[in-house]
């Protein structure tokens, strides 16, 4: 067994002032133990509960707010640095790309004030459109990363992160991951270090990224590295916990969970992030055993360095690249490279396969916006957000789905390259504010022939409502400036612009053609709240009358979730029902063409 | 207590309250000075989607995941949520399942003559003969039976607390505080009855089961069905073409109605009926309509 037992685990079930926390509320814990002053986010999942709770801090503790996109709340944290305060951006692995303009910079200039990022990957991507590994841009910014592994060390290595940001003058990455941020375990919380700020950064030489400023920085970024590296040697965060000799693991993260949980004899080295990394620890490690396996989710980062070392181990070729690891994957590699037996399990229980993709709500102010689409035969480019799922059955309403803002270029592009349809944009209203004005902009200096549909439910809803600069109100629930969609896009000289209820089928119909015939950029505002943020709306239910229902079944190409099959049956198919989710939106009513829906009877 | 760890599966479909469920159990265990840990997928979870919460507790958690074949307890809220991860469960371990079924839409979508819903159609006796314990309650209709539907996630977790064999009382002060304040008596009472359901320690056999569909006959292509069309009687006035569910009519260069896609037309008449002009007829070949 282990002879160095981990302490903090086993203090960690004994001590009583333990609290359980997600690993979300744990790093916000963490920026706040560290005394973070400014903290700055676009909601994200699985990152989007970092912000909601750093903002449960006190406002005199910590500035806490939304930016419209995550290029702007890291400019946001890298102003508060330069400032002299420690400052915080959160986002999930996709909003990285859109920071990393600034954050490829800002390594060179380093930090001031501790600069942290927290991002989020989704490796089994649950909420995405990818799966990409962000510890691969923090090697290609030579920005540390830190990766805990549970939410304990999501607090630690968190407030960990700005000493080390403030001690080698780097902006320093945590990465997360799903099961890091909506994991909940018992976590140690200490004290809030109250920091006087260290006043702004008087050096033009780092702080203003010219050419020759910057040729200037590089050299250092590579001597910070070897600071870096001799630090992670050092560090108790790098953990060797010796065990068998005949094999050991290398491993990062919550991967190191896994390999405790079917490994609990192996010799582990567990890293604190995957760079840099401390070469001289992996090579005496990789010295000590017979064979070494890495154990890493996603891709080869920490494997391919270590081979570079001209070390042979073991990694990728018995774990796979894809997905989220599991102690079902993590046994079945170390089984696969040979350092236990494989699994002997009885067969397990025979499940059964259940449909039940994600759905838009029961009144969801999107689907008339889409009937509307589906009856016009047009392309529509879509956009990230609940309304990406008007792609998939029955709606199939959406031809293309690429990124935040996409959808309005990608229409530029469609009508430029020339199609056969018109072509529309559909974009909500939290995705237009993030990235989607520039391409409105872009649309009307390039006399594009597009439409773009904005649908606007008040609300950030895929992330689970969050407000934004459309809603007038901040994360701490303040009133601010509301934007005005139909003065900004006038302002970007759209001619053509109209405002329709979204649960007025009819107008929605006549306000959609419409546009379509304009020629050149026209923008529909269907403008409707989300049905569950910030408030659950709930208006009188329908019903259907099955006296009067043909089954034809047409409500059910709404894809509205309360209306499925009932049992009674007419001329080989299902009569519809409606169950108690009515929310009273009318959509069906509108289009059942025997009127067999009706307001229910209370 | 054993080193092992426990595993409990909280499985269920968005809005049904396996998040409540898995708080409760995780605070409870928190209580009672065990390390534990809880995770979830809730990303979609709002949006109607299989919605699961594994939860761990004992003296050591390392992985915050449960692997196949050894979670000690699978809470089901829902019927078919259940079926799906019963590869999840030990063979020796227990399951608990709302015999409650949620049909999604998505199991509503094949329009073809006699189609069935795609739900699984595996009975509460067919399932629980095949797992060492087993209890199927009817957790949703003992909430009605409290007039509130809504807590028969708190139904199961009075169960669950039996099958654990933890004392009532180390649950109901961390249930009152997670729920809200105007429901905290039904969900006291839920809580017993979910308990006393276990503890009156029925034959592990299923409640009722929940009514089987009769199969219609056998579904069938609609090759058979053709539409009429008398040209001469049509304006083009486009009614057909907008309200046709399955959006196979489409009007041609010379304004008329054709069936532009044959294959997706179910023969449900709505154009038939729709025409102003009775200009549309559907014949079903030899398929007799049912009433």
């Amino acid at each position: 067994m282990h002879e160095q037992p981990s302490l903090e685990a086993a203090g960690r079930n004994e001590a009583p002032a333990l609290r359980v926390m997600s690993g979300n509320e744990a790093i916000a814990r963490g920026a706040w133990e560290a005394g973070v002053k400014v903290a700055a986010a676009y909601p994200g999942t699985p990152s989007t509960e970092i912000l909601e709770n750093i903002a449960t801090y006190p406002a005199e503790d910590v500035e806490a707010q939304w930016a419209t996109n995550e290029k702007v709340s890291v400019d946001v944290a890298i102003g508060a640095s330069f400032a002299g305060a420690r400052a915080l951006a959160a986002m999930k692995h996709v909003g990285l790309n859109v920071a990393a303009d600034a954050f490829m910079s800002q390594t060179y200039i380093g930090a001031h004030g501790g600069l942290v990022l927290v991002v989020c990957d989704d490796p089994g991507i649950h909420s995405s459109q990818n799966a990409q590994d962000t510890r691969l841009l923090c090697r290609l910014a030579n920005a540390p990363v830190l990766e805990p592994a549970d939410a304990q060390e999501a607090l630690d290595f968190t407030r960990l992160a700005f000493d080390l940001s403030e001690r080698f003058d780097t902006p320093v990455v945590v990465r997360g991951t799903t099961l890091l941020s909506h994991t909940r375990s018992q976590v140690r919380v200490g004290a809030r270090k109250a920091r006087e700020t260290l006043g702004f950064s008087e050096d033009r030489e780092k702080n203003v990224m010219t050419p020759t400023n910057a040729r200037k920085r590089h050299p250092l970024l590579l001597e910070r590295e070897a600071k870096l590296r001799a630090y992670f040697e050092e560090a108790d965060i790098t953990r060797w916990e010796q065990g068998s000799a005949d094999f050991g693991v290398i491993t990062v993260g919550t991967a190191y969970s896994y390999v405790r949980e079917v490994a609990p004899t192996a010799s582990i080295l567990k890293l604190a992030g995957s760079y840099p990394l401390p070469e001289e620890t992996i090579g005496r490690f990789c010295r000590s055993v017979g064979r070494v396996l890495v154990v890493e989710e996603l891709e080869p980062v920490v494997e391919t360095e270590i081979r570079a070392m001209g070390i042979a181990v073991a990694g990728k070729d018995c774990i796979s690249r894809i997905g989220e690891l599991s102690p079902d994957v993590v046994r079945d590699g170390l089984a696969r490279a040979g350092f236990i037996a494989p699994a002997a399990k009885p067969e397990p229980l025979p499940g059964t396969e259940v449909v039940r993709p994600p759905v838009l709500c029961a009144g969801c102010s999107h689907v008339s916006t889409y009937m509307a689409l589906r009856a016009l035969d047009v392309r529509v480019a879509g956009d990230i957000g609940c309304y990406t799922l008007a792609a998939t059955p029955p709606l199939l309403a959406i031809d293309t789905v690429v990124s935040m803002g996409s959808s309005i270029a990608n229409a530029v592009g469609m009508a430029k390259a020339g199609t056969e349809r018109p072509v529309v944009a559909t974009i909500g209203d939290s995705t237009f504010l993030h990235a989607g004005i520039p391409a409105l902009i872009d649309a009307v200096y390039n006399q594009a022939d597009i439409t773009v549909l904005l649908l606007d439910n008040h609300v950030t809803a895929m992330t689970g409502g969050q407000d934004h600069p459309g809603t007038g109100r901040t994360l701490r629930g303040a009133d601010t400036h509301r934007v005005d969609y139909a003065e900004l896009a006038r302002a970007c000289g759209v001619e053509w612009v109209e405002t329709v209820d979204s649960y007025d089928l009819g107008a929605l119909h006549r306000t959609v053609r419409e546009a379509v015939q304009f020629k050149g950029v026209a923008l529909v505002i269907s403008d409707r709240p989300c049905v569950l943020d910030p408030v659950k709306i709930k208006g009188p239910a329908f019903t259907v009358l099955a006296a009067d229902c043909t089954a034809c079944q047409a409500c059910l190409n709404i894809g509205c979730p309360s209306i499925t099959w009932g049992d009674e049956r007419y001329d080989g198919h299902y009569k519809a029902q409606i169950d108690d989710g009515c929310i009273g939106c009318t959509l069906c009513a509108q289009i059942c063409p025997t009127g067999a829906i009706q307001l229910a009877q209370s | 207590m054993s080193d092992r760890p426990t595993n409990v599966l909280i499985v269920g479909v968005g809005g049904q309250g396996v998040i409540l469920v898995s708080k409760v159990l995780t605070e409870v265990c928190q209580a009672r000075g065990l390390a534990v840990k809880q995770s979830e997928v809730h990303g979609m979870a709002k949006r109607g989607g299989a919605v699961f919460s594994h939860v761990r507790f004992g003296r050591e958690i390392w992985s915050p995941t449960i692997a196949q074949g050894e979670a000690d307890v699978l809470l089901a809220l829902e019927w078919a949520e259940g079926l799906r991860w019963l590869g999840h469960l030990s063979r020796a371990g227990t399951l608990i399942a709302d015999t409650r079924r949620i049909v999604p839409l998505a199991a509503c979508l094949d329009r073809s003559w006699g189609a069935q819903p795609a739900y699984p159609r595996r009975s509460p006796e067919d399932l629980l003969a095949g797992i060492a314990n087993g209890f199927a309650i009817d957790a949703t209709g003992i909430a009605m039976d409290l007039g509130n539907a809504r807590v028969a996630n708190t139904v199961v977790l009075g169960a669950l607390s039996a099958v654990l064999g933890q004392p009532a009382e180390d649950w109901q002060p961390v249930l009152a505080r997670n729920v809200p304040p105007k429901t905290v008596e039904v969900n006291h009472a839920a809580f017993a009855r979910g308990r006393a359901w276990i503890e009156s320690r029925p034959e592990p056999r299923p409640a009722a089961s929940p009514p089987a569909r009769q199969p219609v006959g056998a579904t069938a292509p609609m090759n058979g069905v053709r539409l009429v069309i008398t040209e001469s009687w049509c304006k083009g006035c486009d009614i057909c073409v907008k309200m046709c569910p399955e959006r196979c009519l489409a009007l041609n260069g010379a304004q008329v109605v054709e069936l532009s896609d044959a294959g997706a037309c179910t023969g449900c008449r709505v154009c038939e009926w729709l025409c102003p002009d009775f200009a549309i007829t559907v014949d079903r070949g030899g398929q007799e309509p049912r009433a």
